[in-house]
């Protein structure tokens, strides 16, 4: 067994060990969430390892795992790491970690369900990201809807079942158009396995305009791209804290991925085709999420759009189709994950003491819970974009990009000056954000009796704020681990782009 | 006119036999029972009927790879071939009987229904089925579909003094009754046009039938169409599977459909491919119109067993998009056979939940008396989520396999508006299985559950099948290929 497989179906051990306890004292309960914890903490251990025995200067697949699986139609369980996932790897082992540990208090119920679909999601999660047969991929794509569907429709807030079912619905529908092009693929290609699909791509060349929107509006919807967005505020709204650090942490990083992994590799010349469309739908993304956000009540709210108008960066990003561009999209996807994750994280925080997420019962929250305070400061500033935290690498190497991007017409500039105009709007809402919360004369009662973090909100939240850091002083060491797959990636599209007109 | 006896293999159609007689001997027993001993008689009729069903399921396991036929007159085909078709469909209508034996147990004596000629009557509706897969003459096939409806008719109106059961039995009867005389119809314009009965005789004469023969064809669609639950031939469906008994119901949504498809993909692949052009169209349309109507129908149903209903006539519409792809792409036997074996596991869990829910006959079937049921009893809901995922067909779950396998096939024969179709309806369906799910798991509620061995037997039986078909197709998916190379193909060359 391949130290791939070990890290994704690692998790299934704990669900096993979970399912063999008896519910229902308070001591079996810890137990739960000792054992759930105590999963993913080894899980993130075995990602490190991963890490560690990954070739940074190769570009190719690594460490891949091929086994026959239905082998009539050639499908195969095929398993590699390059470049474009060690990243997501890490990240989703990240977060599936910290999320389990910020349920510890504000999951009261069904705990034990609760945590073996926390499992499964990290399970589904990492299988989106290794697997390179198309139908396995598939598999992990589609299975990943089913722990977040229960995850949302019975943890979650008020509205949670139509947020679930919408969730559920709005994925699946758009990831069967991607199930027709991939059996179509399979059918012209007569093989599921990506890396022979790219290179036998003439087969299903003639359609490749068809097959990408197949794929695209799969993704597109998980990313999401403006206008297949409005499932993403009430899932996130309406999940639990937990629901919504994945979701935002992972889940719409899967959508991004999907395209970096499958659409630019598979139909270059379709990607270039599409490109403008795209970054335009990325750029009314970016102006129309942070506008959004500006009027919200409810701070989960304007947290989830914002996560809008923070995944236009990463399209625009991607459909600049040149090195710095993608570059900057995946460590972007990364940094969204940990600035966003951190403030639903606290948001949470928050509404477990005050069961409110509304701006009006907040303000003035610094007196009462300092130090929560200058960690909240901290992450709004990082999803602002502040130069020496992570948001400000990511986005300035996105708009590095889109500046040179050749896929973008005669005028790229056009298209990262509307893009900047986001990263101004986003200090608006964001610096609001925190003037409503924790400025101000703390004249609610109700907040004087709110308690500053704990230990263990603490060491989540130094989690976040050690990658915070790390990735905004020094992030030379992300991009190396990136370097050669995207020139590979971008060199192998090069041909289509100089092919422009 | 000289009489011909036919020569008997009486080996080859052991498995029908064996069911039937079966069937038979029991209802002779029956007669010398005494008063005293009739309540013990009744109680070991279920088991009884497994042995039966189980000597026949040897039998059929046994025939698998042979190809001969039997019934032959002198200078003619034979009336019953046995192929790893027939087989492999015998196989699917033994599991059938198998698992509606341990549904049916603790429900019929749980509502008052525990007489001994249900599972008698079950066992003659099963040999009808057995014989539509082997018929290899019109003749026969309207004869086995007699001797499958028959008992199904008797069976829905088994809770008699209760009306919707009555009604059920009188518009399953007389629709049926009306769908019978459309394939007689058929056969007889088939038989005008090429003066034979038999297939093979069929297959080398429909080509010079002309309107005829495509009104032959026409009509024996019909009559296929009818039993399948197609649109527009459904309407039917949801009445008599509301007010069947759930048992009865549960083995008439697989075992009456695949019976159908099973004399449907015989006549159209083995008789009727010269006129493929003309027949693919019109099974094209009618699957899309049973995909739309019967997803769309079914989002507005309280009742489970109405909802189940239209979902059987949707899921028809996806082995429909099989059979519409069969003229240009033979694999579409296969697909069609290997759908059939992952919807016969996931429906018939389904609605071995929907049994356990049920508190008195067709009392505790609307979807609200799934409230709440995930905390009631967390294993039998987890076991729904997973059919109604199945039937949605989200991975990795055995129908997620036979949808895949479907639209495979429908692609692989540029079938590309079809199978949109196909995809957009299974998104709409994945509205009402999940409502069902979140009912169970997302809204608080209370009732009874009853969940006796041999139905958990069946749920636990159906949920590994299920999870084998979607994790590992792979070996499934060769069987159904030999099932259909050996029953199709190899006839439609010659």
């Amino acid at each position: 067994m391949g130290i791939l497989t070990i890290v994704t179906f690692l998790p299934l051990i704990g669900v096993a060990l979970i399912l063999l306890l008896n519910q229902g004292e308070n001591e079996s309960e810890d137990k739960i969430r000792w054992l759930a914890l105590g999963t993913s903490a080894v899980t993130f251990v075995v990602s490190l390892i991963v890490l560690a025995k990954f070739k940074t200067g190769v570009g190719g697949l690594q460490m891949v795992e091929q086994a026959d699986w239905i082998p009539s139609w050639g499908i195969q369980y095929y398993l590699g790491i390059d470049g474009l996932s060690i990243l997501m790897i890490l990240l989703t082992a990240f977060i599936s970690l910290v999320s389990i540990a910020a349920s510890w208090t504000a999951i009261g119920h069904q705990i034990k369900q609760y945590y073996i679909f926390m499992l499964l999601m990290e399970i589904g999660m990492m299988g989106v990201f290794l697997a390179q047969d198309l139908f396995l991929f598939y598999v992990f794509w589609e299975f990943t809807l089913i722990p977040m569907y229960f995850l949302i429709g019975i943890w979650g807030g008020k509205e949670r079942i139509y947020a679930s079912i919408k969730f559920f619905l709005y994925t699946m529908a758009g990831s069967l158009l991607m199930l027709l092009a991939i059996l179509y693929m399979g059918i012209k290609g007569g093989t599921f396995a990506l890396p022979d699909l790219i290179a036998g791509r003439a087969a299903f060349a003639d359609v490749q305009n068809i097959l990408f929107l197949g794929f695209a509006i799969a993704f597109a919807i998980k990313v999401p791209i403006f206008p297949f967005h409005s499932w993403l505020p009430d899932a996130h709204t309406q999940a639990p804290t937990a629901g919504s650090i994945v979701l935002a942490g992972v889940l719409l990083k899967m959508g991004t991925y999907g395209f970096i992994r499958f659409n630019l590799p598979l139909f270059p010349e379709a990607s270039v085709h599409y490109a403008p469309a795209i970054a335009v739908l990325a750029i009314i993304g970016i102006i129309y999420g942070a506008l959004v956000s500006l009027p919200q009540k409810d701070v989960k709210k304007l947290v989830a759009y914002s996560s809008v108008s923070h995944l236009g960066f990463v399209m625009l990003g991607i459909f600049s189709l040149n090195e710095a561009g993608i570059q900057g999209a995946i460590l972007q996807g990364v940094n969204h994950g940990l600035s966003t994750g951190a403030l639903f994280f606290l948001v949470g925080v928050l509404y477990e003491q005050r069961h409110t997420r509304l701006f009006s019962e907040y303000g003035g929250v610094w007196k009462a819970m300092p130090v929560f305070s200058v960690l909240a400061l901290i992450v709004t500033l990082s999803s602002m974009g502040l130069p020496g935290l992570n948001g400000f690498v990511g986005e300035f190497t996105i708009l590095l990009g889109s500046m040179g991007a050749a896929s973008l017409g005669p005028n790229p500039w056009i298209y990262t000056a509307f893009a900047t105009t986001g990263v101004i709007l986003a200090a608006v809402y964001l610096l609001w954000m925190f003037q409503r919360v924790f400025m101000g004369p703390l004249d609610n009662p109700k907040n004087k009796a709110l308690r500053d973090i704990n230990t263990r909100e603490l060491t989540i939240m130094l989690a976040f704020l050690l990658f915070i850091f790390w990735i905004g002083i020094a992030p030379s060491g992300y991009f190396a681990l990136m370097d050669s797959s995207v020139a590979e990636l971008v060199s192998n599209i090069g041909t289509a782009v100089v092919a422009l007109p | 006119m000289t009489f011909q006896v036919p020569t008997i293999n009486m080996l080859l159609i052991a498995p029908a036999v064996i069911v039937a007689g079966w069937g038979m001997l029991m209802m002779l027993i029956e007669l010398f029972i005494s008063e005293e001993a009739q309540e013990q008689w009744t109680r070991m009729i279920p088991g009884l009927t497994l042995v039966g069903l189980a000597l026949a399921f040897v039998q059929t396991i046994g025939l698998w790879g042979f190809d001969g036929g039997t019934f032959a007159l002198a200078n003619g085909h034979p009336m019953i071939v046995v192929d790893n078709f027939a087989t492999f469909l015998n196989a699917v209508f033994l599991v059938t009987g198998f698992l509606t034996v341990l549904l049916s147990v603790d429900f019929l004596r749980r509502t008052g229904l525990d007489r001994p000629e249900f599972y008698m009557l079950m066992l003659f509706s099963i040999s009808g089925m057995m014989l539509m897969g082997m018929a290899n003459d019109l003749i026969l096939v309207f004869l086995a579909l007699e001797l499958l409806s028959i008992p199904l008719y008797i069976m829905s109106g088994l809770a008699w003094p209760r009306t919707d059961s009555e009604e059920a039995a009188m518009k399953y009867f007389l629709l049926g009754a009306f769908s019978s005389g459309f394939l007689v119809f058929g056969i007889a314009l088939t038989y005008g046009a090429t003066g034979t009965t038999q297939l093979p005789g069929i297959l080398t004469g429909i080509a010079n039938g002309g309107s005829l023969g495509l009104a032959g064809a026409a009509f024996l669609l019909v009559g296929f169409a009818f039993k399948v639950a197609a649109v527009p031939f459904h309407m039917w469906t949801p009445d008599v599977y509301q007010g069947a008994p759930t048992a009865v119901t549960a083995f008439m949504s697989i075992g009456a459909k695949v019976g159908g498809f099973a004399a449907m993909l015989r006549v159209f692949v083995t008789a009727l491919p010269a006129i493929g052009d003309t027949w693919a169209p019109a099974i094209a349309v009618l699957s899309a119109l049973t995909l739309i109507v019967g997803n769309v129908v079914a989002l507005a149903q309280p009742n489970i067993k109405r909802m189940l209903a239209y979902s059987s006539i949707a899921h028809a519409g996806y082995i429909l998009i099989a059979v519409a792809a069969l003229p240009i792409n033979p694999d579409g036997v296969s697909a069609a056979l290997f759908y059939m074996l992952a919807y016969l596991f996931t429906n018939m869990g389904a609605f071995a939940i929907v049994i356990a829910v049920e508190r008195k006959t067709n009392e505790g079937v609307m979807l609200d008396d799934y409230k709440g049921l995930a905390k009631r009893s967390p294993l039998l809901a987890l076991a729904m989520a997973y059919f109604m995922l199945s039937l949605t067909g989200v991975p990795p779950t055995g129908g997620f396999s036979g949808k895949f396998y479907v639209f495979r096939a429908a692609i692989e024969a540029d079938l590309i508006w079809l199978t949109i179709v196909g995809v957009i309806t299974s998104a709409i369906s994945g509205y009402y299985y999940l409502r069902v799910v979140y009912t169970m798991f997302m809204v608080d509620g209370d009732g009874e559950v009853t969940a006796p061995p041999a139905l958990v037997t069946a749920v636990a039986l159906t949920v590994i099948a299920t999870l084998i078909l979607g994790f590992l197709p792979g070996t499934w998916f060769d069987v159904a290929r030999e099932a259909a190379l050996q029953g199709g193909l190899a006839l439609v060359g010659g």
